[in-house]
């Protein structure tokens, strides 16, 4: 069973969004008790996971289930840190009633297959395993490194360390023993000078207490797409001749889908280098971009090194450089949007951008 | 339209269409990069508000089933009522125009239904409609039968129903020909008409060794019923023939016709498959095509139809052509004006000519 939480519905890849990843590793794994923490705009999550059939989620027991923080008799509190939100959620623990607890960050663009790391738990008798992955040196100091015997035992947790003594960092990915994990949840709780974080608090309490911590090692993509610069990079890896990590048949990642047809290319239509789903229709030049549904680009328009996400319109010459577009948009006749790498521009979603000059150019 | 069973026949006249439903029914004919032909008669009874839909199979349903499967799709996989199967009476693979056998032995889903009036709905044109509107026509005209036709924008060759209509909508003549001129008025194959209307038209046909509904159901005993005739004004092609199959499909690269039939208020409905978005490479060059998800790109495709999983490598030229599921085109073929069917492979250096009113087949799973 597994928890998740963050930005679940952060776009990617022209059709997914950001929670597709551990839902559809989840259901590939063979783990269909899922539980989703968020306390942001939980309905529009809710709206999009729907009952989770689009994952094979929608089980008689179990299945997909939303986790906003809710009242009961000693009032309300939001999620006050990751190991809170968990915390605040231990009756739907015991509701699903598993052996084992997988706690996934929702920050990152990854396939796994959980069951080997749950395995890999199981072989080692650990109480908890944290998944890992070699990230390179001058990049460590950013991470939570975690330092590990010779067999993967964890000795030593250290956080953005300066000098860093492994370059294996912590991946916010944890197999626990349920009643391991409850015990602490709930010291943890009672502790209030904690910030009630898995990497503050929890971590290094069971390091302290020499619990059996392991490390399980991950080798594959694993994006972060936490800040608008990691997003539209991890966008534009898609990109590439043979992309970094493959979206097809060997590992399916699920979505909700629309019922689009397929997009049609006009005649003056010039397509390089780009990714673009369902429904759009494309009159002008798309180089180096991600497009996703619904979306039209008009006659003379040029889009570069973008994202455009769904039901936007770019009208006739129009550009968009090196930007991220979100849905609804229109970008006007003539109008420029222009970003630059380091610096991505961002167009809110519902904006309309007019041309510079205050005119309106009729296409 | 709570009210109203929709029954779809999948029986069609396939004789002209031969190579494409060698291995599948008519109404399994992928279609405009995404769709099988079924999916346009069930989404619009979807939309209309049919909650109760029975799909008459015919001698090669497999495809058909496999397609439609729970009727999820369609929002049809229900506690009550939704997609129901009814099984065909088809042995070796005979088909049969109207299937009145077919309706006659599954009657009792009919009569069990609570629905007052039967929606009957032939599988093998491409429109986007509403069926409401013509519900709600049939009641103003208290009409026995109301058939909605369409109006001919050009000649068209393959068996047709043609109605001559009164002011009023009530038809004065129903006939079959062989062919239909400009602005003659054709049947879309879609009656509506109460329960018991369509219970002793089936029951009598058959009875009395009739075969097809429209030919010996309602045309033999026009004088017995108020026929009425409900216009639907927008695109309609008919999969009368490969080169009507293929002119359809070309029709859907126009943006006009793209719009109406997907991009309205009603959508169509399809198998979902959870593919990549295309991928487009350096080297691809594609002009007024359709490509759906899961191709990857490297070659030139004009005025072509590209399906699901298609890759088309560097070199490689599709031109005026419909390429079907998990294709591979490998480097420098050539194509132009051919019919490819799912999982073909044309390795490096063919060149495939057909022409464009006889299109060049290649049939399933081939390699060349």
């Amino acid at each position: 069973m597994t928890k998740n939480i963050a930005k679940p519905a952060v776009p990617f890849g022209g059709k997914y969004r950001i929670i597709d990843f551990p839902l559809s590793n989840c259901a590939n794994s063979g783990i269909d008790k899922v539980g989703v923490l968020t306390q942001y705009r939980p309905l529009e999550l809710h709206n999009y996971l729907g009952t989770g059939s689009a994952w094979d989620l929608d089980k008689r027991n179990g299945g997909v289930f939303i986790l906003p923080p809710y009242a009961r008799d000693k009032g309300a509190d939001w999620y006050k840190g990751t190991a809170d939100a968990i915390y605040q959620n231990l009756n739907f623990i015991e509701l699903m009633d598993p052996e084992y607890v997988l706690v996934l960050s929702g920050d990152h663009i990854y396939t796994m297959d959980y069951s080997w790391m749950i395995e890999s738990h199981k072989m080692n008798k650990a109480e908890a395993t944290i998944g890992v992955i070699e990230v390179p040196w001058d990049e460590a100091p950013r991470f939570g490194i975690m330092n590990t015997d010779e067999d993967g035992r964890i000795n030593e947790f250290e956080e953005k360390p300066a000098k860093p003594k492994s370059n294996l960092a912590s991946m916010g990915i944890y197999v626990f023993n349920t009643e391991f994990l409850k015990s602490y949840l709930e010291a943890d709780a009672k502790d209030t000078m904690s910030s009630h974080d898995f990497g503050k608090n929890i971590i290094p309490k069971m390091l302290a207490d020499k619990a059996r911590l392991y490390s399980y090692a991950f080798d594959g993509y694993w994006k972060d797409v936490g800040t608008i610069e990691s997003l539209w990079q991890a966008n534009m890896d898609l990109l590439q001749d043979q992309p970094p990590f493959s979206l097809d048949d060997t590992w399916r990642i699920y979505s909700s889908n629309l019922a689009l047809p397929p997009h049609y290319l006009g005649s003056t239509a010039k397509v390089h280098r780009s990714m673009i789903n369902e429904g759009s229709m494309i009159f002008g030049e798309v180089e180096n971009s991600v497009i996703f549904p619904g979306v039209r680009i008009g006659k003379g328009a040029q889009v570069k090194n973008s994202v455009i996400l769904p039901f936007t319109t770019i009208a006739e010459n129009a550009r968009v450089d090196h930007a991220i577009v979100a849905q609804n948009c229109e970008i006007a006749a003539g109008a420029q949007v222009a970003g630059a790498e380091g610096a991505i521009a961002v167009v809110p979603e519902g904006e309309t951008v007019l041309p510079a000059d205050g005119s309106k150019q009729v296409g | 339209m709570k009210s109203v069973l929709g029954i779809i026949n999948l029986e069609g006249n396939d004789s002209l269409i031969k190579e494409l439903v060698e291995h599948r029914s008519l109404a399994s004919i992928p279609f405009a990069g995404r769709y099988r032909i079924i999916d346009f008669p069930l989404s619009n009874m979807v939309n209309s508000g049919v909650g109760n839909v029975g799909v008459l199979l015919s001698a090669k349903s497999r495809s058909i089933m496999d397609h439609l499967r729970s009727g999820k799709d369609w929002d049809l996989a229900r506690h009550r009522d939704g997609l129901s199967y009814l099984p065909s009476v088809h042995r070796n693979g005979q088909s049969d125009r109207g299937n009145i056998e077919g309706l006659y032995r599954n009657i009792d889903f009919v009569e069990h239904s609570a629905e007052r009036y039967v929606l009957l709905v032939r599988s093998d044109a491409i429109y986007n409609m509403n069926f409401a509107p013509v519900l709600r026509f049939h009641q103003n005209t208290g009409a026995d039968v109301t058939v909605v036709y369409n109006t001919a924008f050009d000649e068209q060759q393959g068996s047709c129903t043609l109605l001559e209509t009164a002011e009023n909508g009530l038809v004065t003549d129903l006939a079959q020909k062989m062919v239909s001129y400009e602005g003659a008025k054709l049947s879309m194959g879609i009656y509506l008409m109460e329960k018991r209307t369509f219970l002793d038209i089936v029951k009598d046909t058959f009875e009395h060794g009739g075969t097809d509904f429209m030919r010996d159901g309602l045309m033999q005993r026009f004088d017995d019923f108020a026929v009425y005739g409900y216009e639907h004004k927008g695109y309609v092609a008919r999969m009368t023939s490969t080169a009507a199959y293929y002119k359809a499909n070309m029709d859907v690269l126009r943006p006009g016709v793209w719009e109406e039939l997907f991009m309205g208020e009603d959508p169509i409905y399809t198998k979902s498959k959870d593919e990549v978005p295309v991928q487009y490479k350096d080297t691809a060059k594609v002009t007024n095509s359709l490509i759906a998800n899961g191709c990857v790109i490297r070659g030139e495709v004009e005025n072509s139809i590209i399906f699901r999983g298609v890759t088309i490598a560097e070199g490689a030229k599709v031109k005026d052509s419909i390429i079907m599921q998990q294709c591979d085109l490998e480097e420098n073929a050539l194509l132009e004006h051919v019919i490819c069917d799912k999982n073909v492979k044309i390795t490096r250096d063919k060149w495939l000519k057909g022409a464009a009113n006889y299109p060049l087949i290649v049939s399933k799973n081939v390699v060349i």
